[in-house]
């Protein structure tokens, strides 16, 4: 007898044919299992950004369930109001998701953000992290990783990349005393959702750091996308783990942590950096690699 | 019931008497006394909603959005900075059809520092789209709010309106109020029920992209419905008369204009004083007659129109300096009269700016001067600083 293996991913859709993301682009993914997590019941507010723009132009609207487009800055706030008004409403079992990139996070939306941990708003915050603001053509955001050429960190002569890390979105939101935090990757779907369905019911702000290649900007051949975010992950560049009141755990053990110049050269983004650079990101991202693991060790004491 | 308080505490027993669904609130003085009395009486249970503290004004506008989306019925209350600050979400709170009423507490924008009563901030939001109505007092800024939501709300309006009070002048200075009770304010506003809110049975996408092919007719729809609004004011305003026994005027109350020489076309607190000198200035046989400007958004042109007819000279008084073509009030009626065949003289007066003393004194420099234009035919410049040390020198 063939052992077939059982579905792990719900094989309800509510992400329609006809989005306009490019070919290859992580979001629709990080939509599609987003709302395969959560259902019909989630509402979705959407500021400026792809996330907005690839569902179509009005009137046409390729998901299944509403959503509330906002201004850029103002995700956590706008979400925490839809809740507000659902609570008076006495409006149950809604799922209520701020979906922003990570300019509209970690920049611009990092004041709104920040209140709506403050009062543990009821809210699932999801960052679509491609690392740049893509939407406006590829320009360095706070979540820009060190080495990458963005349109406002272009390479002269060798030199002018982005030489500043990525913000530390999660332990900012950890200090800020969040309930639930965690990372996922398009190119894990089956962890994505998991993470999903834990966090949906948890009472308070919950906050998830999804890693998305843009196919345009980071300069990779669309067909590679899941292979480079898989490599992310794989490198130890962009780990998966959660945090649970302060309480730091692995969601996917790598056991042998691949060179990061096996993703970092399948990136044009990253074409220009040399032996040393290279090394050097090596150097941090084992580094960075080794902060986690003790903070998984420290908060599990 | 009647009770002595300020405007900002009448504000604040209008939106409990309103049963507002979602309070977001964020201090600035003069407004926070708003937000104060608010979580006062939301700690004792006697607020209908609930009240949120946010981190900014423009995270309080947000938040309201997303609550009036979810179809709750919202207030906050700003001034100043706060106001300039919300300034993106006024935009989107009428894009997006929201009938949110704010109480806007008007002072001046800094540098300098100045936080006492002017129009600065509210004249800056002119052109947001957000209706504007100035109160006179402090029973106006109780009954103004009740109306604000009935209008706004009404399914062929659905635009958010301003409720302004001066500061200082009206949110910190104490006067008799009338209290209306629970049950008629009930009949008189109904639940919040709008015709588009977030469903999960009929899923539809709020605010999204539109092109340029499509664009401009939602700016038209809205024009169209500013339009509808000029009428509802006025009707809710007749209707609240019949109900709670006072009125407003709706758009424009003309006072002692019916067989006046001049008239003073004013908003605001100052209103109260230049019907007062209005007044005393006619038992001296100078018939001077005071327009007291309601409402500002939507601008009743046709109403003030009326002037030409009335009047051979028009004074308008500003209690703020944006910097275009004379002060914003002034521009805006000399325009909205303007009759290509003739009709009145129109002078600017500035003053009062940053809580200085706009006194009787000055109010009758003011009539005395547009007497003076009347007699000798011309305006002799175009705008007048009241009360003003010379700008020249050395202070």
């Amino acid at each position: 007898m063939v052992n077939i293996p059982k579905f792990t991913i719900p094989k309800e859709e509510y992400v329609c044919k006809g989005h306009s993301a490019c070919p290859g682009c992580g979001t629709p993914l990080a939509l599609r299992y987003t709302l395969k997590a959560l259902g019909k019941r989630t509402v979705l507010n959407i500021p400026a950004g792809c996330g907005g723009v690839i569902l179509g132009v009005w009137p046409s609207y390729a998901l299944k369930v509403p959503v509330v487009d906002n201004a850029f800055e103002c995700t956590a706030a706008v979400a925490d109001g839809i809740r507000a008004g659902f609570d008076v409403l006495s409006v149950e079992d809604a799922y209520v998701v701020g979906w922003a990139g990570d300019g509209g996070t970690v920049d611009i939306g990092l004041q709104a953000l920040s209140a709506a941990v403050d009062r543990n708003a009821n809210i699932i915050y999801i960052m679509l992290d491609n690392e740049a603001y893509m939407n406006t053509g590829i320009q360095k955001s706070g979540c820009t990783p060190i080495g990458a050429w963005t349109t406002t960190t272009p390479v002269a002569d060798e030199k002018g990349w982005n030489t500043s890390p990525k913000k530390r979105i999660m332990e900012m939101l950890v200090a800020n005393g969040i309930v639930y935090g965690a990372t996922v990757n398009v190119a894990f779907p089956e962890d994505f959702i998991a993470r999903l369905r834990e966090a949906k019911d948890i009472k308070g702000t919950k906050f998830i750091h999804v890693l998305a290649p843009c196919t345009p900007g980071w300069r990779i051949d669309p067909k590679k996308s899941i292979e480079v975010a898989r490599l992310a992950t794989q490198t130890g560049i962009f780990p998966l783990y959660k945090v649970e009141n302060g309480r730091y755990s692995l969601t996917k053990e790598i056991k042998n942590r691949k060179p990061v110049r096996d993703y970092l050269m399948l990136q044009g983004r990253f074409r220009h950096l040399k032996e040393e650079a290279i090394n050097q990101i090596q150097k941090i991202v084992d580094e960075e690699y080794a902060r986690l693991l003790k903070k998984i060790k420290d908060t599990n004491e | 019931m009647i009770e002595v308080m300020t405007a900002n505490y009448a504000a604040a027993y209008a939106v409990k008497l309103a049963r507002v669904g979602v309070i977001a609130a964020y201090p600035i003085t003069p407004q926070s006394s708003i937000s104060e009395k608010l979580a006062e009486m939301y700690v004792k249970g006697e607020l209908h909603g609930k009240y949120f503290l946010v981190e900014s004004e423009h995270s309080a506008m947000s938040m309201l959005i997303g609550a009036s989306y979810a179809g709750a019925r919202t207030f906050t209350a700003t001034s100043s900075h706060g106001l300039a600050l919300m300034h993106e979400m006024l935009f989107w709170a009428v894009g997006a059809r929201r009938p949110i009423v704010m109480a806007v507490v008007a002072r001046a924008l800094a540098p300098p520092w100045n936080i006492w009563g002017d129009h600065m901030d509210v004249m800056s939001e002119r052109d947001t789209g957000w209706m504007q109505f100035f109160c006179e007092n402090n029973q106006e800024t109780l009954d103004t709010i009740l109306m604000a939501y009935k209008i706004s709300e009404n399914r062929s309006v659905m635009l958010p309106s301003m409720v302004i009070e001066d500061g200082f002048i009206l949110s910190h200075t104490y006067e008799a109020v009338d209290i209306p009770d629970q049950d008629e304010v009930d009949d008189f506003l109904p639940p919040f029920d709008p015709e588009w809110k977030i469903d999960f049975n009929d899923p539809r996408r709020f605010g999204g992209l539109t092109m340029p092919d499509w664009w401009s007719e939602f700016r038209y729809r809205i024009a169209l419905d500013q339009e509808v609004a000029r009428k509802k004011i006025v009707e809710v305003d007749k209707e609240f008369e019949r109900k709670f026994g006072r009125s407003y005027g709706g758009l424009v109350e003309f006072y002692n204009c019916d067989d006046a020489e001049v008239a003073l076309v004013l908003a605001g607190s100052a209103v109260g004083t230049a019907k007062e000198v209005s007044d005393k200035m006619r038992e001296r046989g100078k018939k001077v007659g005071v327009v007291k400007l309601k409402t500002f958004r939507p601008f009743p042109a046709e109403e003030l129109k009326k002037l030409n007819d009335m009047v051979p000279v028009v004074g308008v008084f500003d209690r703020s300096y944006t910097f275009g073509y004379g002060g914003a009030l002034y521009s805006e009626v000399r325009n909205g009269i303007y009759d290509p065949a003739g009709g009145a003289l129109v002078k600017n007066y500035v003053g009062g700016m940053g809580g200085k003393d706009f006194t009787p004194k000055n109010m009758e420099f003011i009539f005395e001067d547009l007497l003076r234009i009347k007699k000798e035919g011309k305006v002799d410049k175009m705008v007048e600083w009241i009360n003003i040390k010379d700008g020249t020198g050395r202070w």
